[in-house]
């Protein structure tokens, strides 16, 4: 409740403020560190004892510095857009220090209500250190009716040092016209990493997913589950590479329903470069099964309620 | 009441026509327990498509307290109070049993009732409540979980194509209880399809179908005794 008083130094509208509420869950100012960005201008900044945020000298992103032996603290770095027109390029680094425990949450939220096309390329590097463990969470949304493009690119470059351990889960549900997501992360002895992804595209949408794992330590593991719905005519295209690179286990999954006129290609690629890697991909398209729509039908449900439930818990 | 007057139901497989349901009339009245049983591929299971609308007969009338519900979608049929639990239940990605359950009762429960159901078909509550009704749960498991969407439902009319199909004798027991609470408490009409004698004995009324047709119908004492004489013989060889 501290917090509660610096609720007026953030710079937001109420739309910014909407879309921060809808990609990062914000009502008011978060707790614990946090740099909010609106419409390319810093709109508010926390740090704390133990977590540093720095702008770059090159003024086009911040770094973070979390402490060693940091726990139980978050860091929010949400970036909203409201202006029709911007298009920026963002690079955060974090750097997390040894046996630290944190939650990191991003996101960008897009508001386009003109004609021009707004756009976010945010590159986000992490640097886990030994035995940390990070959860990193990312939403993205668009939201406004203007002509307007609503255009994101994000860009994780994940390296875990021994025993770290990074769950990271993004969603992007709604409102992005374009988006090429590329996730990479090189990972050391036991170290570990679990990505989830959920998708959803619409209209005339277009989604590119891409995760590059690389196991180069002895006992390492990589999980990336991905789940995405595709509807209208909107096209997706995942594409998941793992290489194990010594004693390890990497596990890809690319789970997708298809709707409508919408078209979605799954590549799933797994190297094993050691006679002890041990490498798993599993991909499925499909559309809804008739089944499932019956059996909510007989719940009284009608048809398009019953595909609507459907895809909500599938994404969920 | 539900009244099937004149049900054809034929479909066309590899461009023959093949009769599955051929000529039903059957009338079944309020509150009545009544378990549909026969061999196999006597169209029991398209019986009851056929009365929850998955299913719309070739020709003939379906009514539903005096509603000519032919024409209406599954939709429309399980509004006016008619339930279908499943022979094979659906599995579904990301839909817990909680939600299934509020789905079914088509309102917020809360999870306490909603464990009550689940209590009701033999399962411990807290441990199935928040999971997800997908390939984790067992076929039994399912099976039960099906059960109590259709408690939940407290419709007029259930409709049960063989709930004992994957559930174990223990379980069996009290599945039994489940049917019989359901047809005291809310005095609904219960249409089951079965092969096993203990839920032939608890219906007031046995309808035995085969080849489409309906060979007999009448009070369990009357149609039992017969059904269960067949049984141990291999009529194949008889009639050799």
């Amino acid at each position: 409740m501290e917090n509660k008083s610096n609720k007026d130094l953030l710079k937001v509208d109420q739309i910014q403020m909407t879309l921060l509420e809808q990609i990062a869950g914000l009502h008011e100012v978060p707790a614990g560190a946090y740099n909010i960005r609106a419409n390319g201008e810093k709109a508010g900044r926390n740090t704390t004892a133990n977590i540093d945020i720095v702008t770059r000298d090159d003024n086009m992103g911040i770094n973070i510095y979390i402490k060693p032996g940091t726990k139980n603290e978050s860091v929010h770095i949400p970036v909203v857009i409201s202006k029709s027109g911007l298009e920026e390029v963002v690079y955060n680094d974090f750097f997390v220090g040894e046996n630290a425990d944190v939650t990191i949450v991003a996101g960008c939220g897009i508001h386009n209500g003109g004609d021009a096309k707004s756009k976010h390329d945010g590159v986000h590097t992490f640097h886990i250190g030994k035995n940390a463990k990070v959860k990193y969470v990312e939403k993205h949304y668009g939201a406004g009716d203007g002509m307007g493009e609503r255009i994101m690119n994000p860009e994780t470059v994940v390296e875990i040092d021994e025993g770290g351990f990074l769950e990271m889960e993004s969603v992007q549900i709604k409102g992005i016209d374009s988006t090429k997501r590329v996730t990479r992360a090189k990972l050391a002895d036991n170290a570990k990493i679990i990505i989830t992804e959920r998708l959803m595209t619409h209209g005339k949408q277009y989604a590119e997913s891409e995760f590059d794992v690389d196991l180069n330590g002895e006992n390492s593991s990589a999980n990336v589950i991905s789940r995405s719905v595709a509807k209208d005519d909107s096209k997706q295209l995942f594409l998941s590479k793992i290489n194990g690179n010594n004693k390890c286990q990497g596990h890809s999954e690319c789970d997708a329903i298809i709707m409508g006129n919408a078209k979605i290609s799954a590549i799933p690629e797994i190297t094993a470069n050691d006679l002890d890697a041990a490498l798993i991909h599993e991909a499925a398209i499909g559309k809804i099964a008739g089944d499932q729509i019956i059996k909510l039908m007989t719940l009284g449900l009608t048809a398009e309620e019953a595909e609507e439930q459907i895809v909500n818990g599938f994404l969920k | 009441m539900l009244e099937l007057k004149d049900i054809y139901y034929e479909i066309e497989e590899d461009g023959v026509k093949k009769t599955i349901i051929d000529g039903i009339n059957l009338t079944i009245d309020d509150n009545k327990f009544v378990v549909i049983t026969g061999p196999n591929g006597g169209g029991k299971s398209t019986l009851a498509r056929l009365i929850s609308g998955v299913a719309k007969p070739t020709s003939g009338n379906i009514i539903y307290n005096g509603t000519d519900i032919t024409d209406m979608n599954i939709t429309e049929r399980a509004r006016l109070g008619v339930s279908f639990a499943f022979q094979q239940p659906v599995r579904f990605k990301g839909i817990k049993v909680l939600d299934l359950i509020r789905l079914a009762a088509g309102e917020k429960l809360s999870p306490s009732t909603a464990c009550e159901y689940l209590a009701a078909v033999g399962l411990c509550a807290r441990d199935y409540i928040n999971r997800e009704v997908d390939a984790s749960l067992s076929g039994g498991e399912l099976k039960r979980i099906e059960i109590a969407t259709i408690l939940a439902r407290a419709t007029d009319l259930s409709i049960f194509d063989e709930p004992e199909a994957g559930i174990d004798l223990w379980s069996f027991k009290n599945l039994i209880k489940v049917f019989e609470k359901l047809h005291n408490e809310n005095e609904s009409t219960i249409i089951i399809i079965s092969h096993q004698e203990r839920i032939l004995n608890i219906a007031d009324e046995v309808v035995v179908l085969a080849d489409g047709k309906i060979s007999k119908k009448g009070s369990k004492d009357e149609i039992l005794p017969d059904l269960l004489k067949g049984t141990g013989e291999c009529r194949f060889m008889v009639s050799e």
